[in-house]
């Protein structure tokens, strides 16, 4: 087993350079994938190994970059699509939302889009607008897509690995402001007998209460936990990973442990994943919870300049906060 | 050379030119046959290029019998819509020399991708007319595998399959499938409506930029529904081609050879590797846009009758009766044929079984999802709570 340490990045860049390698299928496109290796240098060094067929630069139009990729699905590829910056998806959402989602319903299974969608998301890196939004939602709500979000070195390597080895659709959401967070990494696993691509985890055990997050909010929440337990509080976190289809069996099981529960996630909390999470949580432990589920979430604003984004996203302080309302419940 | 010129005579030509620039009254068109059912053996089209068929009579009578019998289809559909069996038609009528002239100028390699109205370029792949009917009866959403028939799903969103091509065809050069006589093309129809969208635009961009073996064939129905073309563009659409880099030529959409020429021209330099081109064939929506639209609230009857006096079919056989191609006995055969054909769609149409209340669930993903799942099975039992069910 060779664990080496690498930043989230670099992991998913190992991660990427892994799949070129085990499927001659596999195209990467993008606007700035090939010399530059990506805005981020998600793809650093692709194009010089695997050539300009394969990881392709392509013109600035995002809904150009996922319709063509649509139609190489259909010829047989296995599109790896960039978005450069979450804010920049929209143009592509109607090829996203009525194409790539819907192909494999409307020909009644005969026809699969096995296409990845990598959209760096989330704020806190002091971006100008646009730059720092949080669109999980959109595509959750979309039925045929499927939504992923990894938070450490590990599951960066692991998950891009198994969303682009998927047939379905998958947006594959990556924590910008982590990409430098660095971490162990077993390079030589096995896909197959990784931890599924769908599932939830528990990133830290506890006992008092459960915090729920994803992505960027995964290391905010483990902060929380440590603070807490300064205090004598055993948070339990759990990584939810997969945001559609969530998988909340650990989640229902860890909340009728603990009775407590609150979501977190930078998108703003209306209509939001948090609600739907505390609606399921709800119908499954009604007679477990001791409180209401709670949320701390983005505003619903638009994401602020970068001199107020510290007192927009959800932070340690914020997390603890909620925690100590469901206990003076 | 002008009347009153110096050196000018005041005869008049007797015979019309065989070979010539253009259509008579609109030099840019380029037409093989008249409405009036002339053949001209040569056309010279904007960019020099020479377009002429060379077809036996016996492919003459199968283009007429194609034409015939995709009006015939055609008709049928609205009548069922009409009869409350299909939620909903959009009519080829007026359009089926573009269709079947560029259906029929696919080698069998290549590939299609149609909007909602290709039922002609359908027909001419050799696919069962059945087959995009229950999209329209309301049974599925297409159901069909686009690689086993070498065409894709009907696509309703506006010009969102002009990428889809761009990309198939991308594949196909990355595949090596070009710059040999039997290397693989790709078409992409769309209409004038759809000229406007960024869609389309993007994927004029991404051909002209990736050399994509691929043909734009627009369908200038002159409505996009109520708008008229210029509510679109202030250009004739063919001219866009050349800010993309690649050739474009208008074509007379209700002449089928015409069609037939400039498209497997067009398909031909994409399969040998010389990238896209974009077609604009010339036509006329006689029809309403759908079953559900009512044309006199935004056309005059006069436009209308000018148009059907260009009428494909009617041109098609007129020349095959001047040129003695053809006789009575073989035009009553179509009819007979394209009756018998039509009477056998709709009987499979009023065959064609709902599917079943749980079949919504199917399909989503590939690998399936546990909500679905859930979701199906609670479904299920409430549907099987219901006393005396079936389910």
């Amino acid at each position: 087993m060779a664990t080496e340490t690498l930043t989230i990045g670099k992991a998913l860049n190992v991660g990427l350079r892994r799949a070129l390698e085990n499927d001659p299928k596999v195209v990467i496109m993008g606007e700035d994938v090939g010399k530059l290796g990506g805005v981020f240098r998600i793809t650093d060094g692709l194009q010089k190994d695997f050539g300009d067929q394969r990881v392709i630069d392509t013109p600035l139009a995002e809904s150009g970059i996922i319709g063509t990729a649509v139609g190489l699905a259909i010829r047989g590829y296995r599109p790896v699509c960039e978005i450069q910056f979450d804010g920049f998806v929209y143009p592509a959402y109607d090829q996203i939302v009525s194409q790539v989602a819907k192909m494999h319903y409307r020909s009644r299974g005969k026809l699969r889009i096995p296409m990845v969608i990598r959209i760096p998301f989330g704020g806190g890196i002091g971006a100008v607008e646009h730059h720092s939004e949080s669109p999980e939602a959109y595509f959750s709500h979309t039925a045929g897509l499927k939504v992923v979000s990894c938070a450490n070195p590990q599951d960066a390597y692991v998950m891009i690995q198994q969303a682009i080895a998927s047939d379905d659709p998958v947006v594959f959401l990556e924590p910008k402001r982590r990409y430098w967070e660095k971490g162990p990494v077993d390079v030589d696993a096995p896909l197959a007998d990784a931890y599924p691509l769908h599932a939830a985890r528990v990133a830290r055990p506890g006992t008092d209460a459960t915090l729920l997050a994803y992505g960027p909010m995964v290391r905010t929440c483990l902060d929380a936990a440590t603070a807490a337990a300064e205090d004598g509080r055993e948070l339990e976190v759990i990584d939810l990973r997969t945001l559609s289809p969530l998988d909340l069996g650990v989640v229902y099981e860890s909340v009728r442990r603990t009775g407590r529960a609150v979501v977190v996630h930078e998108a703003p909390s209306n209509v939001g994943l948090g609600a739907e999470i505390a609606a399921r949580i709800t119908e499954e432990c009604f007679y477990s919870l001791e409180a209401p589920v709670l949320r701390v979430t983005g505003f619903d604003t638009p994401y602020p300049a970068a001199r107020v984004e510290e007192e927009y996203l959800p932070d340690l302080d914020r997390v603890l906060d909620a925690v100590d309302r469901t206990f003076g419940w | 050379m002008a009347k009153g010129d110096p050196g000018s005579t005041t005869r008049s030509r007797r015979a019309a030119p065989r070979s010539r620039k253009g259509a008579v009254g609109d030099p840019e068109l380029v037409q093989l046959l008249t409405p009036d059912g002339e053949r001209v053996d040569s056309v010279t089209g904007p960019d020099g290029t020479v377009y002429r068929v060379d077809f036996t009579d016996e492919e003459y009578r199968g283009l007429y019998r194609d034409l015939v019998l995709v009006r015939k289809l055609d008709a049928e559909a609205t009548a069922l819509q009409r009869q409350g069996e299909l939620g909903i038609w959009a009519s080829l009528l007026g359009q089926e020399a573009a269709q079947v002239g560029s259906g029929r100028a696919l080698r069998p390699q290549d590939m299609a991708f149609p909007t909602y109205r290709e039922h002609g370029v359908l027909y001419c792949r050799g696919i069962d007319p059945i087959m995009p009917l229950g999209l329209f009866r309301g049974v599925d959403q297409g159901g069909w595998d686009p690689n086993e028939f070498k065409f894709n799903m009907y696509t309703i969103v506006i010009g969102a399959q002009t990428l889809h091509a761009t990309g198939y065809a991308m594949g196909v050069a990355m595949d090596g499938r070009t710059g040999t006589d039997d290397g693989e093309a790709v078409i992409a129809y769309f209409g004038d409506g759809a000229s406007s969208q960024g869609d389309v635009n993007e994927a004029f961009v991404w051909a002209g930029v990736f050399n994509a073996p691929l043909v734009f064939f627009c369908q200038n129905n002159q409505y996009a529904i109520s708008e008229p073309l210029e509510r679109q563009t202030r250009i004739p659409l063919y001219q866009r081609a050349a800010g993309f880099g690649f050739p474009g030529v208008r074509v007379d959409g209700n002449d089928v050879l015409a069609s037939y020429a400039v498209t497997r021209h067009a398909l031909d330099n994409a399969r040998h590797g010389q990238g896209p081109s974009l077609i604009e064939a010339y036509t006329y929506r006689m029809g309403a846009h759908t079953t559900s639209d009512d044309p006199t609230r935004y056309r005059i009857a006069s436009e209308v009758e000018a148009w059907q006096a260009k009428d494909p079919i009617a041109r098609m056989k007129a020349f095959l009766e001047k040129q003695k191609i053809a006789d009575a006995d073989f035009f009553a055969e179509v009819d007979e044929q394209a009756k018998r054909e039509s009477v056998h769609l709709r009987e499979r149409v009023l065959a064609m079984p709902d599917p079943e209340p749980t079949s919504l669930f199917d399909h989503v993903y590939p690998h399936g999802s546990p909500l679905l799942d859930q979701q199906r099975e609670q479904f299920s039992r409430y549907l099987e709570s219901f006393e005396g069910s079936a389910h």
